[in-house]
């Protein structure tokens, strides 16, 4: 308030707007009923969720929250909660789908994780969104909430002096409710089980390279969103089927409102306007990376595991050799593979954009 | 003599307390004022918290919104507390609860102590700074604004619409002449006590009252009556970023700062602990008497504006996605097209590749893979060869390779096979330059060794392709460096045409071809097409070859290559 200064003087807030398409009020108006139906499944879905801890009370005004699912991740947990207080969130909101391996236990014993838990089908629950978009109506209203799988550690520019805080206050200031970021794939040298990973190491030390690119954006109607495509994956193992290879954008952070819904994981979003947290021409809209840490020497043994769930995807079966090339360890390093630096690094390839903060 | 330091709070009241206790250690006496928008039992606790300190007061509170006048009603209010209770108060320095003194405090009472007459307000008329982004500037002074922008921005843009229309104009009081500024001052006893006790100051207030944004005006333009030395800048280091926001500091920052050799910065994030750890410590070590030094700060962060505002064209990311036709770029940089030159030369890329030191691929969007450079299975920034990925999308596969090869041009082969190349994209793209033989096709086919009649059906059906990519290259809309020539036209004289494309590459201006391209032989070649013509397909694109230039040139051995000097 103060201090927003003479610089300021004008009327007009598009500085950077793209030509809004013209409004179609019929698909806006199913598209409210589309989040309307997301919102009634997600309200439905409450009573699969068991509460295990639930420590709700301790959230205070202005939090930043984390939802998460997961299912058997106790060696990743350790490390993947530490990021996430050091980048200043205040509190844990957990699913646990069936863990057998003391997930559960852990995740209970944790000051600052409220704790629930199914047994019910990850896939049926729109893979888990249904639970997470219920207890983000309940307890995220109006909290910038960050919806992560365990295996994705966000960054973004200055994240190593600036904690989340800083981040969503300056959003704030621009009126941005969004924050965007780009899955990028992580992976070591040789082949997937030669590497050694320790419970609660940082995963990048073993997981030490990634593709600098090519990454392909699409825009998508009628929510709006990109989706953006490419990278070791796809490289690896969807290059004879690119239209199958996994979607690597995500707004994960987004100051949340009980009205709003996740669509497709947290690719896209209701309503709309969520989508469009990226810039035209002449602009660099702040966004941040998403490591994923997925291939942990560990995923070959899960993936026969996965195979078996059919947990995953729309269509399962189309992803059977998917699964079973993880499982055969393969080595996913390329001559044209880049070793993990800094997030500067990462911002002077393209992979994400400071916005001039 | 001492300094008078007013604080404008509304926030993080803890980092307020640290900063005035600061301040008032070293002496200065400060007068705080709270937004009246802070709840009462926030505000009580805050003066309680204050209370053991006499030299921090606290004054009448006013409700203060962004651009209104409650921001200088607050001001005037914590002056005029200043200037009574503290008699020995020499220059009054206004400051906001999230600036940080980043200097020792006595540096600033010796600083200004060293300049008694000067004021520290900056201070312009509209007409001479750009600051106003895109706006109001002398308007600002001459219309009515009921509407907040914050709140209510369309009403706010309207009624200026409608002033605009009548023409309404507001009288400005005589005896002032509109000045605007940064609204963080420091202005002696004198010339602040002048403005306040001002026997019009009603016909001010009132005026500046219904002015838009007054806290960064009324100081700035009445301080220009008075004062008989004023120096236009300000002792506070502020940033503002590409919407007129001011920029945050934050720990990283502290070197930055330490360097600016500035007295006071703002806006401090006020979980910075290092920054106010660093900076409010009792000083130690001699005392420099340097001048603020903001020019490297100003670098940097207009180094962050820039990035924001023109983006890095050709990049498409997450974050970035210019709608087609929107951007001059719509890719990373140049690079060059060629089309039916590795057909009429023999060894046409290498020579390229000697010639201009640019990296030369074949065919990138062959129907068989994409032909990189020596064969090269993956490409920088890990670009596969593979078909299926680069015609998944094509255009994304072109924008990839030029922004993944930053700094190298690209130059590439493209023909009439190569139907998934995005012909439309690339024309439209300024940043390519696009050189093409037309009914270079032929010569391929005329050397193989395939039957007539599916020759025939093959040049019909490249004919075709051509002639579709030909007409997108001379559409209106093209707005790359595009050259045709027909295949017999280049080959009357192919050294100038060679030349100048090289010359545009430009990566080396003064050097002349020193050898050409080896033409393939084109013996036969007139008849060849006669031939076409008989079976009653109409090979048009190659230009005029005379059936007889074939019986004229078996009589010569076979051409040699061109040299020119």
């Amino acid at each position: 308030m103060h201090g927003d200064g003479i610089r300021t003087g004008t009327t007009t807030s598009n500085l950077s707007a793209q030509p809004t398409a013209k409004p179609d009020l019929w698909a806006a108006y199913r598209m409210r009923w589309r989040r309307r139906g997301l919102l009634w499944r997600s309200f439905r879905s409450r009573h699969q969720l068991t509460s295990v801890t639930d420590r709700t009370d301790l959230i205070k005004r202005g939090d930043v929250l984390v939802v998460m699912t997961l299912r058997n991740e106790i060696t990743r947990l350790p490390y993947t909660l530490a990021h996430y207080r050091r980048l200043g969130v205040g509190q844990f909101l957990i699913v646990d789908n069936g863990s057998t391996d003391g997930s559960e236990a852990y995740l209970a014993e944790q000051a600052d994780v409220s704790l629930w838990k199914t047994d019910r089908s990850y896939r049926a629950a729109r893979f888990g969104l249904d639970w997470m978009t219920w207890l983000q109506m309940k307890y995220a209203h109006d909290h910038w909430c960050l919806m992560v799988d365990a295996d994705e550690l966000l960054i973004y520019a200055h994240h190593d002096t600036r904690d989340l805080k800083a981040l969503t206050s300056w959003l704030d200031g621009r009126g941005q409710r969004v924050f965007g970021a780009h899955m990028l794939d992580v992976y070591p040298k040789g082949p997937l089980s030669k590497a050694r990973y320790e419970a609660g190491q940082d995963p990048m030390e073993v997981l030490q390279w990634f593709d600098p690119g090519p990454y392909r954006a699409r825009r998508q109607a009628p929510l709006g969103n990109l989706w953006v495509q490419g990278g070791m994956r796809e490289r690896v193992f969807f290059a004879k089927k690119p239209k199958h290879s996994p979607t690597l954008n995500k707004i994960p952070l987004v100051r949340w409102s009980r009205r709003y819904a996740y669509v497709n994981s947290c690719h896209s979003a209701l309503p709309a306007r969520l989508n469009h947290g990226y810039d035209g021409p002449g602009g660099d809209a702040p966004s941040g990376v998403l490591l994923h840490t997925k291939f942990l020497p560990e995923i070959v043994a899960k993936s026969e595991i996965e195979k078996q769930r059919k947990q995953h995807f729309h269509a399962p079966a189309k992803f059977d050799h998917y699964y079973d090339e993880i499982a055969a360890a393969p080595d996913l390093w390329s001559e044209e593979s880049r070793k993990f630096e800094s997030w500067q690094q990462l911002e002077a390839l393209g992979l994400m954009n400071s916005g001039g903060w | 003599m001492s300094v008078g330091i007013l604080m404008l709070v509304h926030t993080a009241l803890d980092r307020a307390e640290q900063v005035a206790r600061h301040w008032a250690n070293a002496g200065c006496p400060v007068v705080i004022h709270v937004d009246k928008k802070v709840p009462r039992k926030t505000y009580d606790r805050f003066v309680a918290s204050c209370s053991d300190h006499s030299m921090i007061v606290f004054c009448k509170r006013h409700s203060c919104e962004w651009g209104m006048w409650g921001i200088v009603a607050a001001s005037q209010s914590a002056a005029e507390l200043m200037l009574e209770q503290f008699a020995d108060v020499h220059h009054i320095y206004l400051s906001s609860g999230s600036c940080l003194p980043l200097r020792p405090v006595q540096e600033l009472k010796d600083y200004l102590a060293a300049r008694p007459r000067t004021d520290f307000i900056e201070s312009a008329t509209t007409a001479d700074v750009p600051w106003t982004v895109g706006g109001l500037d002398h308007e600002r002074f001459t219309l009515r604004f009921p509407f907040s922008w914050k709140k209510h921005r369309y009403l706010f843009d309207k009624w200026v619409d409608i002033q605009r229309f009548v023409r309404f104009k507001r009288t400005i009081p005589k005896g002032i002449v509109p000045h605007m500024g940064s609204q963080w001052w420091c202005l002696t006893r004198q010339t602040l006590s002048a403005i306040l006790q001002d026997p019009d100051r009603e016909v001010f207030d009132k005026f500046f009252k219904r002015v838009w944004i007054p806290d960064e005006s009324y100081f700035q333009t009445l301080a220009r009556v008075y004062s008989s030395n004023i120096e236009s800048r300000s002792l506070t280091l502020s940033k503002f970023d590409f919407q007129g926001k001011p920029h945050i500091f934050y720990d990283d920052h502290l070197q930055l700062l330490r360097r600016s050799d500035c007295f006071v910065a703002r806006k401090i994030w006020p979980n910075a602990e290092k920054i106010y750890g660093g900076f409010l410590r009792s000083p130690e070590g001699a005392i420099k008497m340097s001048e603020p030094n903001p020019a490297k700060i100003d670098r940097i962060f207009a180094k962050a504006v820039e990035r924001r505002t023109k983006g890095r064209s050709g990049l498409y990311m997450q974050s970035r996605f210019p709608n087609e036709g929107w951007e001059n770029g719509m890719t990373f940089g140049r690079y060059s097209v060629f089309h039916g030159f590795t057909e009429l030369f023999e060894d046409f890329e290498p020579w390229l590749a000697r010639a201009t030191g640019t990296r030369v691929h074949g065919h990138l969007y062959a129907p068989e893979r994409a032909e990189f450079e020596g064969g090269q299975r993956v490409l920088n920034g890990a670009l596969s060869d593979s078909p299926k990925l680069r015609d998944y999308n094509p255009i994304a596969f072109l924008t990839n390779l030029v922004w993944n090869t930053r700094g190298e041009r690209q130059c590439f082969q493209v023909g009439p096979r190569d139907e998934g190349a995005p012909v439309w994209f690339i024309c439209k793209d300024p940043n390519a330059q696009i050189s093409v033989i037309s009914g270079a096709w032929a010569i391929p086919l005329f050397k193989s060794n395939m039957n007539f009649a599916d020759i025939r059906k093959e040049a019909a059906r490249l004919q075709k392709l051509e002639s579709d990519q030909l007409k997108a290259l001379r559409s209106p809309y093209a707005k790359a460096r595009v050259r045709i020539w027909s295949l017999a036209e280049f080959i009357e004289a192919p050294m100038e045409p060679l030349q100048a494309i090289i010359d545009e590459i430009g990566t080396d201006p003064t050097r002349r071809l020193a050898e050409a391209p080896k033409m393939t032989d084109l013996a036969g070649f007139g008849q060849f097409l006669q031939n076409l013509k008989n079976q009653g397909m109409h090979p048009y694109l190659m230009g005029d070859f005379p059936v007889t230039q074939a019986e004229n040139e078996q009589k010569k051995p076979p051409r040699k290559p061109y040299l020119v000097q």
